[in-house]
């Protein structure tokens, strides 16, 4: 073993290699810990951004935010910890963070989420001004907008409208149904031939009450009055449970009551089911898994309309910075990166009439015309609203879709129940959620 | 000399500090040797554990109760008042009888088909390690990984039991030539998850299969416990099977089963991932639990006040059943 050299003057040895090992952690202690106070420098700091989103159902989109966010860390040299989980998983994680005081810096909450948790959330009103937050579809900006201030940016919303097998119609000579009757009649043609609509009715956070609610408002009933009284039990809600009563005897599967909202996808593409109410993912989903046979023999059409009116629900989306987030100004930088018009335009035209964008001046996109199976969806946010209209889209609208009052209310109905009671039993339920 | 004065003062250094690590390690000793401070030390980080993880969230449950509070922001206390709202709802009485229905159906009958399997499981027969062995198996496999499973096989649309009952009663059976069986059509084979009572039943089921080997293995283990003279003797007297389950085999048994039966009524009580996987509380709330409530009200509506109020609805009626056990077994003389 090689002696350590001895300092010819003092008469000391030089420095052996543990004692250089100890001289150097507590240099490095004291320059960190000392001088610091604890924390890095700030020049050698790198700001992140945590962004928790779900995994699209489209997943190009998710890759194409990746790359965003690599070029967005080159230009503004903050990176950004793009998380992606279940859809049904977020609310639960948004709640412990908010309540917690820690968690992502950036929460993508859906439907009026935003009102939710709004006391935790921050005031996104810089940026919303900042990128023309007026011009925004008003579905979307009752979703985020809770009295007045901006707890959220819109990003965009996914349409329902019926997914239906082109092939089976044409055989049946069955055309496109533009109202409810049209609808049934065209629903018994299909089941007498081995072919029902599929709904589900089932707890299930989006197809049972997208199609319920639209079912509901486009024969003139809704839950609540533009003043928030409960109003469900009204001859026109009566009206729309009794065509359901009659349609789902007569035109739907009957499994339906237990579907969540994976299932109708799966009877589709399994050809169990012609029709049901869904975003453009089924068809996504049989192009991507080349069943050419389901693909190349569907379409999409607008809900039928009814007595008071043609409507739909389209589900929003947006980002919201928690309160507790130190990174909020970095945040706020990253969200209008994605906003910016170019990264945007990609962002909605990856996801091929998938998702509808949060505000006009995108009509010209060539997605809305390159694929007539999806072309449709482009008319969709005319005609979306949102639980609880014409009243307001707040804390008790989402209590009551929490508790599926309006699905249950139908439900109950297909299984026995009168119109009556049905609509009397929603309106007590109602009244205990919204306190009138 | 003032070389070896040093190394005198050294050593009395040493020899001081050992004494006092000396004494202080005896007087660790001498009182870890007293049985009541040993007990004491013993207990502290059970103690803590139970303060950390239990009551500290069942205190501030019980303070949210109370509030009005939801995610976000801070609770005002409101009284009663979300007690109130909820008997009020037609949604959390359907939970609730949902609720003890589920509980004691289920608890019933994994307590008599695992009695059943443990008197089969308690015989000598070949490949007895094996099959023991076996029959844990729907205990080991994640709750969520075997409910889904159960979903495929309920499902409205899919569900393998109606594909099989649909197979068999449409298959004309004939033995030369004789018809044994008619094909008696198509059936569509009940909707498991889709109608209330069905919807129920399969719950009920699912639950019954994965709890039953907690039961049959507990009765198992105490089944081997029961002297085998106590059947001699009762062989001796002419007991038939039946009087020597009745009289020998569940009177030896009965603390064991009362404790098993007691653990598995709270731990059903508050179920939750089954039905959250397989119904959600659907079709119209007929398989709503408390636990399914709770969440719902706390995670999805946001109102974690009157989530806490639901799921608090769950302690009285555990607290009864669980003084009811104690009382019957300090009076049978098991502590």
């Amino acid at each position: 073993m090689a002696k350590s050299p001895v300092d010819k003057a003092s008469g000391k040895k030089g420095l052996t290699r543990r004692e250089f090992t100890k001289s150097s952690a507590a240099v490095a202690a004291g320059t960190g810990l000392g001088l610091f106070g604890g924390v890095a420098p700030a020049f050698a700091q790198q700001r992140e951004v945590h962004h928790l989103a779900w995994n699209n159902f489209i997943p190009p989109a998710d890759e194409l935010t990746l790359e965003f966010a690599a070029t967005f860390e080159k230009e503004a040299g903050i990176k950004i910890r793009f998380e992606t989980i279940g859809q049904n998983d977020i609310q639960a994680r948004a709640a412990a963070a908010i309540e917690g005081g820690a968690g992502p810096d950036i929460i993508q909450l859906f439907w009026n989420h935003a009102h939710l948790y709004a006391g935790g959330l921050a005031d996104h009103s810089a940026i919303y001004e900042m990128d023309g937050g007026d011009q925004i579809y008003p579905y979307l900006q009752e979703a985020t907008t809770v009295d007045d201030v901006p707890r959220g940016i819109p990003y965009f919303g996914i349409g329902n409208l019926m997914a239906y097998r082109t092939d089976v119609y044409k055989d049946l000579g069955i055309s496109i149904p533009d109202n409810w009757d049209e609808f049934l009649a065209a629903g018994t043609k299909c089941k007498a031939e081995g072919w029902p609509f599929g709904q589900t009715l089932g707890h299930t956070l989006g197809d049972a009450p997208n199609f319920t609610y639209s079912l509901m408002w486009s024969f003139g009933g809704s839950e609540v009055d533009e003043s928030g009284q409960v109003a469900v039990n009204s001859e026109a809600t009566r009206a729309a449970i009794d065509w359901m009563k009659e349609a789902w005897e007569a035109a739907f599967e009957p499994g339906g009551l237990s579907w969540d909202d994976g299932s109708n996808n799966r009877a589709f593409l399994a050809e169990q089911i012609c029709t049901t109410s869904n975003a453009a993912s089924i068809y996504f989903v049989a192009r991507q898994k080349e069943m050419n046979h389901v693909a190349d023999n569907m379409g999409h059409y607008l809900y039928p309309q009814g007595p008071g009116g043609r409507f739909c629900v389209s589900v929003p989306q947006g980002f919201s910075i928690p309160k507790y987030s130190k990174n909020q100004e970095a945040a706020m930088e990253w969200i209008r990166f994605l906003l910016r018009p170019d990264n945007y335009e990609r962002y909605i035209s990856v996801q091929n009439c998938f998702a509808l964008p949060r505000a006009p001046g995108l009509e010209g996109l060539p997605m809305w015309t390159a694929d007539p199976a999806v072309s449709i969806f482009a008319e969709a946010g005319k005609y979306s609203r949102s639980y609880g209209w014409p009243g307001p889209f707040g804390r008790g609208a989402a209590e009551a879709q929490s508790k599926y009052i309006i699905v249950d209310m139908f439900a109950r109905a297909v299984q026995g129940a009168s119109a009556q009671e049905a609509a009397a039993w929603a309106e007590k339920e109602l009244k205990n959620v919204y306190g009138t | 000399m003032a070389e070896t004065t040093a190394k005198t003062a050294a050593t009395t250094r040493e020899s001081a500090s050992r004494t006092a690590e000396k004494s202080r390690t005896s007087w660790i000793t001498t009182q870890l040797e007293n049985e009541r401070v040993l007990g004491y030390v013993l207990l502290t980080p059970a103690f803590l554990l139970i303060i950390v993880f239990i009551a500290y969230p069942f205190a501030l449950g019980t303070w949210m109760a109370l509030t009005d509070k939801v995610v976000g922001q801070p609770g005002n206390f409101i009284g009663l008042a979300n007690f109130a709202k909820l008997l009020d709802s037609d949604i959390f009485r359907t939970a609730a009888w949902n609720t003890v229905f589920f509980t004691v159906v289920a608890t019933a009958i994994k307590a008599a088909l695992g009695m059943w399997l443990a008197v089969l499981l308690n015989r000598k027969f070949s490949l007895s390690r094996v099959t023991r062995a076996a029959v844990l198996l729907p205990f080991i496999v994640p709750t969520v990984l075997s409910t889904l499973v159960w979903l495929w096989m309920l499902d409205g649309t899919f569900s393998v039991f109606n594909w099989i009952l649909r197979w068999l009663w449409d298959m004309e059976i004939s033995v030369f030539g004789l018809v044994i069986k008619e094909d008696f059509g198509y059936i569509r084979g009940p909707n498991w998850l889709g109608e209330p009572s069905w919807a129920m039943g399969s719950i009920i089921m699912a639950n019954v299969w994965r709890g039953l080997p907690f039961f049959a293995i507990s009765f198992l283990a105490a089944l081997q416990t029961v002297p085998s003279e106590l059947y001699d003797a009762a062989d001796i007297d002419g007991a038939s099977g039946w009087r020597k389950f009745w009289h020998v085999t569940l009177p030896m048994i009965k603390p064991v089963a009362i404790v098993v039966v007691v653990f598995s009524f709270v731990v059903t009580f508050a179920d939750f991932q089954l039905v959250y996987v397989l119904t959600r509380g659907g079709p119209h709330n007929s398989t709503h639990l408390l636990a399914t409530l709770a969440y719902q009200l706390s995670m999805h509506a946001g109102n974690l006040g009157e989530g806490a109020a639901a799921a608090l609805f769950m302690v009285p009626l555990l607290f009864v059943v669980i003084v009811l056990q104690l009382t019957y077994l300090r009076r049978i003389g098991v502590d």
